[in-house]
């Protein structure tokens, strides 16, 4: 058989093409030896952050993004970058207890927060539960908006339980779990496989078991 | 992005002298919109004021019976409050209806009504815009304009403020305050905030350089049934195509405010007017000076179906 695709070869394959694309659109910023690229090397800023439980000591340009500070500087490459413009969610992390997109924020405006990545919800030997959700009910295909999708489950549970209102919510005194209000709150994750009602149902499972 | 400096203001006066004496400072709150435009180089600030930190993130009750609101407060808390839930649901409702829960927990009260439109033409750098480049012209109008205004249009601009929280606000007839390097103090109602495009659609509001927006405050509370109605093209995590804000109240006092067919936050006496002779008349009301193109005309119709379904939800 000539040199089969896999689909784990066609995965590499893109994370490889997406990687070269984030570093090419660095590149083209500001070419170096070009005098913005000069300038920009004098105005390096110090960055304290607690990610997944470590302190992580880090000189940034202010223009790097959370997310590229995750990927790029501490090889957290398990958040993902997708749009790149908050639009679909991959990128989501907690900081601080909340969700965010961390491709719409700058590291240095996390100078002493608190931050969670895909890596420090679980690891294969001690899953998450909600990760554990994930792979039970198959909530997902390619596995690239995974990371996101699991870090704002956590959070929507956590929303959920803190008597946070959504849009989806009838009556806002009266915040409960269903269904409806999971595809709500989650629409901020967009999966491209629409692994949707598997992902509906992992997170189901986790609620009705932190319930029990 | 092109570079750019970066500080943590300590106080707000210190905010407000760093943005008046800084060539090409901007304040950034949650950076959701400024960012986002940021990377496409839309916008190209030379330094960046971060005001995250200003103690600006209080909702506190005012001396008047009212709700002042800190310009850093997000989006999630200020939609969760359970004095807004309360007695300004409409605004809850807005805010829930806008964006993701993700943007909810970035996005500040400051910076969802300054938050820039979402014409096509205005995003693309490569077509003319008298929004993004003055005097360039206008990609919109002989374009694609099926999610732009009919209300409030010039020659120049047709864009939509794109904003939901900022309708709930202009129906509850809100303030906003600010604090300038001088130190002085102001409060704008809101009416007054946002600007017609005219022939200048890249002047969107009444701020000047440097002046910072410290809080927003509404009035006593209206009571009544509070709504808020967002069409948009999904169910959710979309921009409005058409959004009604209303609250219903005894005594001739229902008011109507309208988002995404507008270049401002929009409210017409005529349309409040109208109130108790029913959905149909108030879209007449608020439609009669309606400039649509051949790609929006279709809000006109959505506007009045939206108005009828409001009505029937009031009466539920
Ligand atoms: C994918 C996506 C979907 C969205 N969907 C919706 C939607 O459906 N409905 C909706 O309403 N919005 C929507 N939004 C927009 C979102 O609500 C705005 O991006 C957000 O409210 C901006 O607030 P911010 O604090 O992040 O502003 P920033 O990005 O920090 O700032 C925006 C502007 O305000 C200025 N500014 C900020 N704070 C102050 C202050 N205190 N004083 C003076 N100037 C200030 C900044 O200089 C900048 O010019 C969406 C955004 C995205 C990315
Ligand atoms: S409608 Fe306004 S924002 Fe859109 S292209 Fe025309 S000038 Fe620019």
């Amino acid at each position: 058989m000539p040199d089969p695709l896999t689909r784990r070869s066609l995965l590499q394959g893109s994370a490889a093409a997406a990687a070269a694309i984030s570093v090419s659109g660095e590149a083209q910023a500001a070419p170096a030896g070009s005098p913005q690229r000069r300038k920009e090397q004098q105005q390096m800023n110090p960055v304290g952050l607690t990610v997944n439980g470590r302190e992580v000591h880090l000189q940034l340009d202010p223009r790097t993004t959370l997310l590229d500070a995750l990927r790029e500087h501490m090889h957290l490459t398990g958040t993902k970058k997708g749009c790149d413009h908050g639009q679909c969610g991959a990128c989501t992390v907690i900081v601080e207890g909340r969700r965010i997109n961390s491709c719409l924020t700058l590291a240095v405006m996390h100078e002493g927060d608190r931050i969670t990545t895909i890596e420090g919800l679980g690891t294969p030997e001690k899953l998450h539960p909600m990760q554990r959700a994930f792979i039970t009910h198959d909530g997902y295909q390619c596995g690239y908006c995974t990371p996101g999708q699991i870090c704002s489950a956590v959070a929507v549970l956590e929303e959920i339980g803190a008597g946070i209102p959504s849009h989806a919510t009838e009556n806002l005194d009266q915040i409960a779990f269903s269904d409806n209000e999971v595809r709500e709150r989650m629409s901020g994750n967009i999966c491209r496989c629409a692994a949707y009602p598997n992902i509906v149902a992992a997170i189901r499972e986790v609620a009705e078991g932190e319930k029990a | 992005m092109r570079p750019f400096t970066y500080s943590r203001a300590a106080s707000v006066e210190e905010a407000a002298k760093t943005a008046a004496t800084t060539p090409g400072a901007r304040f950034i709150a949650g950076g959701t919109n400024l960012l986002d435009l940021m990377k496409l180089q839309i916008e190209t600030p030379a330094h960046l004021i971060d005001v995250n930190h200003l103690g600006l993130d209080r909702i506190e009750p005012t001396a008047e019976g009212g709700l002042k609101i800190g310009a850093l407060v997000r989006n999630t808390d200020l939609a969760a409050d359970k004095t807004v839930r309360r007695d300004y649901a409409v605004l809850s409702r807005a805010l829930l209806a806008g964006a993701s829960g993700q943007l909810r927990n970035k996005a500040t009260t400051g910076g969802n009504l300054l938050q820039r439109t979402r014409c096509p033409y205005f995003y693309d750098t490569r077509m003319p815009c008298n929004k993004r480049r003055p005097g360039s012209g206008c990609g919109a109008l002989k374009g694609v304009s099926r999610s732009l205004a009919i209300l409030g249009t010039s020659e120049a601009c047709i864009a939509q403020h794109p904003s939901d929280m900022a309708v709930a606000l202009r129906l509850l007839d809100a303030q906003v305050d600010t604090a300038s390097a001088d130190g002085s103090r102001r409060s704008i109602p809101i009416a007054d905030f946002h600007l017609l495009p005219g022939d200048t659609p890249h002047i969107e509001n009444a701020l000047k350089p440097g002046e910072l927006i410290t809080s927003v405050t509404l009035p006593r509370p209206l009571g009544g049934t509070h709504v808020y109605r967002k069409v948009r093209d999904r169910a959710s995590y979309a921009f409005a195509l058409v959004s009604v804000a209303a609250v219903f109240a005894k005594d001739g006092q229902t008011r109507f405010a309208f988002g995404g067919i507008a270049t401002k936050p929009w409210r017409t006496p005529a349309a409040d007017a109208a109130a108790s002779s029913g959905a149909a008349a108030v879209a007449e009301a608020a439609l009669s000076d309606a400039r649509p193109t051949v790609h929006n005309a279709f809000k006109q119709r959505l506007t009045a179906r939206t108005l009828a379904s409001l009505y029937r939800q009031k009466g539920a």
